[in-house]
């Protein structure tokens, strides 16, 4: 239980490097040890709430490390800091990954994630601004967040203050009309300082994304939109890494990060099981979760 | 008598205070009907037009407002609140963003554009979002005033402006206007009419008019629709016996609810609500959708006597 629960994120102070040399091979690593910690968190709260949504908090655990550890220009002790990086959840049901991004850089006791969803805790079942440090936007209702970037990014271009601005986007998600219009507001106004991540794990509720209703071709489509668009693997943390670089070359596009990755990622019985995307495990399933993840954990040397 | 759309004011507002105010105004392809085309004449760099998406527009104005900036956002009040509903409510209102949604042509008395443009149901629809404050103007002074008070207002706010070319009944000089606080325009003792934008005047008419026939009716301004000056209902119910309500929108869930819920609960006394009787719009000339609809003067004044024989 008492396990990852020491973020080690202050000191590590990784995230104000601005240099473009490659990670090698110890950061990396320091990031795919924050990344299992964050899986870890994320299955256990919505074990302990009985509730939630693994399969997409999973999915983006990786992104979510190389950002709050990595990538982002923040500060856990000034949380609204008005020059501060920001990252807009749309999929705002992946809250328990984000969460325990967030208690683990600092914003809040990781102790804490166990309340997620309960009556009396700040953890609300999605994120809300209002109640979490750290938290930059609420969301939970699919294909708004995209537009909340954009207007982040316009005060960014707008006062000078050069902060970037990241969205999380889901594959599903996507299919909502807001996001294309949204998609049409960021390359007109030539937002070169918002950067979106597309999870694309290929699942929705109801089944595959291409079988509910396909977003694809991904790349061209954005592309005729006027992005410039990159495609990863959102597993590994050097290439998200890199990715994040790499938009920072291109000044005047939005810029579009597909990420494959794999929901559900690193348990085994919930990966690529659409059944998996709003289901919480039993205390059985807990079991067999958890020793998964710890494996992965000691693995990577850290001490339980 | 002078007359200027309370759009046109609010237009004139935005800009007159936005030369202090580093507030950003946002339409969404309607900026000569909204008159935020003011504004972006005077101040392009803090003029975005969002193209026609009202939902994306909703969204952006809240992603700015985190930022700290106070936002306008602009369009018709049917596709403010209708089209961009849950924008308002999920991204501005739920976490409570300083996002000031400056909605015109509401209501039936826009005119020739017909149904599918008339937004009967804006007030009811923004009313019941919560912390939502809603303030429906009666003429152009209440406007420049109800746009200073949102300004100032920490929060989300939905204003409603009308079309079309109203009297000035207020003199600039000596307004005051506080949200939460209604207007008594006109004494009287015999009933009370509480009305909203346009509809005032047409209110303040009526009263004469029953004057003549010895008829003393009080003419209170509800411009706060929410929230609503439930203690001024009150005196009014326990002064005057009788309430009638009259607005340019659905007698559901608009001014005539708010009253009604007000009065249910502290004083029951005979109500009337004058408005759109639950059906949708049509094309027309402003008089004759006023006649037809009835609401206009004659109308309340028709009301009030249906009121006073019960
Ligand atoms: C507007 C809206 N419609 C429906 C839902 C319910 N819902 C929650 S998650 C989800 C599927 C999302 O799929 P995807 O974007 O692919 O997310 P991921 O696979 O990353 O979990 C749906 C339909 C919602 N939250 N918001
Ligand atoms: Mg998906």
């Amino acid at each position: 239980m008492a396990i990852a629960n020491t973020g080690g994120s202050n000191k590590l102070n990784l995230s104000y490097k601005r240099s473009k040399r490659e990670m090698d091979k110890q950061e990396i690593q320091e990031l795919e040890k924050i990344a299992a910690k964050i899986r870890w968190h994320t299955v256990h709260s919505i074990f302990s709430a009985g509730s939630g949504h693994p399969g997409g908090a999973l999915s983006i655990a990786d992104i979510l490390a190389t950002l709050y550890f990595d990538i982002m220009k923040i500060n856990p002790l000034q949380p609204k800091w008005s020059e501060r990086d920001r990252l807009v959840l749309s999929k705002g049901h992946a809250a328990p990954s984000y969460y325990a991004a967030l208690a683990l850089r600092g914003y809040f006791p990781v102790d804490d994630m166990v309340t997620l969803r309960n009556f009396d805790s700040y953890l609300q079942g999605h994120p809300d601004m209002k109640k979490i440090p750290g938290v930059d936007m609420s969301t939970g209702s699919l294909g708004q967040g995209l537009s909340v970037a954009n207007g982040m990014a316009l005060v960014s271009k707008f006062d000078g203050s050069g902060f970037r601005v990241f969205a999380m986007l889901g594959d599903g998600e996507i299919e909502e009309g807001q996001i294309w219009e949204a998609a049409m507001t960021a390359s007109h106004y030539k937002l070169g300082n918002l950067t979106a991540f597309l999870d694309c794990n290929g699942l929705q509720i109801d089944g595959k994304v291409t079988d509910v209703m396909s977003p694809l071709p991904l790349k061209e489509k954005f592309q005729a939109f006027g992005w410039a668009v990159t495609e990863i693997d959102g597993h590994s943390i050097e290439a998200i890494k890199n990715a994040a670089d790499w938009a920072q070359t291109i000044p005047e596009q939005p810029k579009l990060i597909i990420c494959r990755t794999i929901k559900g990622k690193g348990v085994s019985f919930m990966e690529n099981q659409a059944g998996w995307h709003g289901a919480a495990p039993n205390q059985e399933q807990w079991q067999v979760a958890q020793n998964e993840l710890n494996q992965v954990l000691l693995s990577l040397g850290v001490k339980q | 008598m002078k007359k200027m759309s309370t759009r046109e004011a609010y237009g004139r507002a935005i800009t007159e205070f936005g030369a202090t105010n580093q507030f950003f105004v946002l339409d969404a392809d309607l900026s000569k009907a909204t008159r935020t085309d003011i504004f972006a004449k005077q101040f392009p760099s803090r003029f975005f037009n969002m193209g026609i998406a009202e939902c994306d527009m909703m969204s952006t104005a809240a992603g700015m407002a985190t930022c700290g900036k106070k936002v306008f956002a602009s369009t018709f009040a049917m596709f403010a609140t209708g089209r961009a509903y849950e924008q308002i409510r999920n991204s501005i209102a739920y976490p409570k963003l300083n996002v000031k949604i400056a909605a015109t042509h509401g209501g039936v008395l826009i005119g020739p554009d017909g149904g599918s443009h008339q937004c009967i149901e804006d007030i009811s629809l923004m009313r019941t979002i919560p912390g939502m404050v809603v303030l429906a103007p009666a003429d152009a002074v209440e406007a420049r005033a109800v746009v200073e008070a949102a300004i100032e207002y920490d929060g989300p706010v939905y204003m409603r402006f009308g079309r079309s070319d109203v009297p000035i009944i207020y003199d600039t000089e000596n307004f005051e206007f506080k949200i939460g606080k209604g207007k008594t325009v006109l004494e009287g003792n015999d009933l009370t009419i509480i009305a909203i934008g346009d509809m005032v005047y047409e209110a303040m008419e009526a009263a004469k008019h029953l004057k003549e026939e010895g008829i003393e009716a009080r003419v209170i301004d509800m411009c706060s629709v929410k929230p609503i000056d439930i203690d001024l209902i009150i005196k009014a119910a326990n002064e005057t016996g009788r309430i009638v309500t009259v607005e340019d929108h659905n007698i559901i869930g608009g001014l005539g609810s708010a009253v009604s819920e007000v009065l249910a609960e502290n004083c029951p006394v005979s109500l009337k609500r004058i408005g759109i009787m639950d059906v949708f719009g049509r094309s027309g000339q402003v008089k004759e959708l006023a006649e037809y609809f009835g609401i206009n003067a004659k109308a309340i004044i028709d009301g009030v006597k249906e009121l006073l024989v019960k």
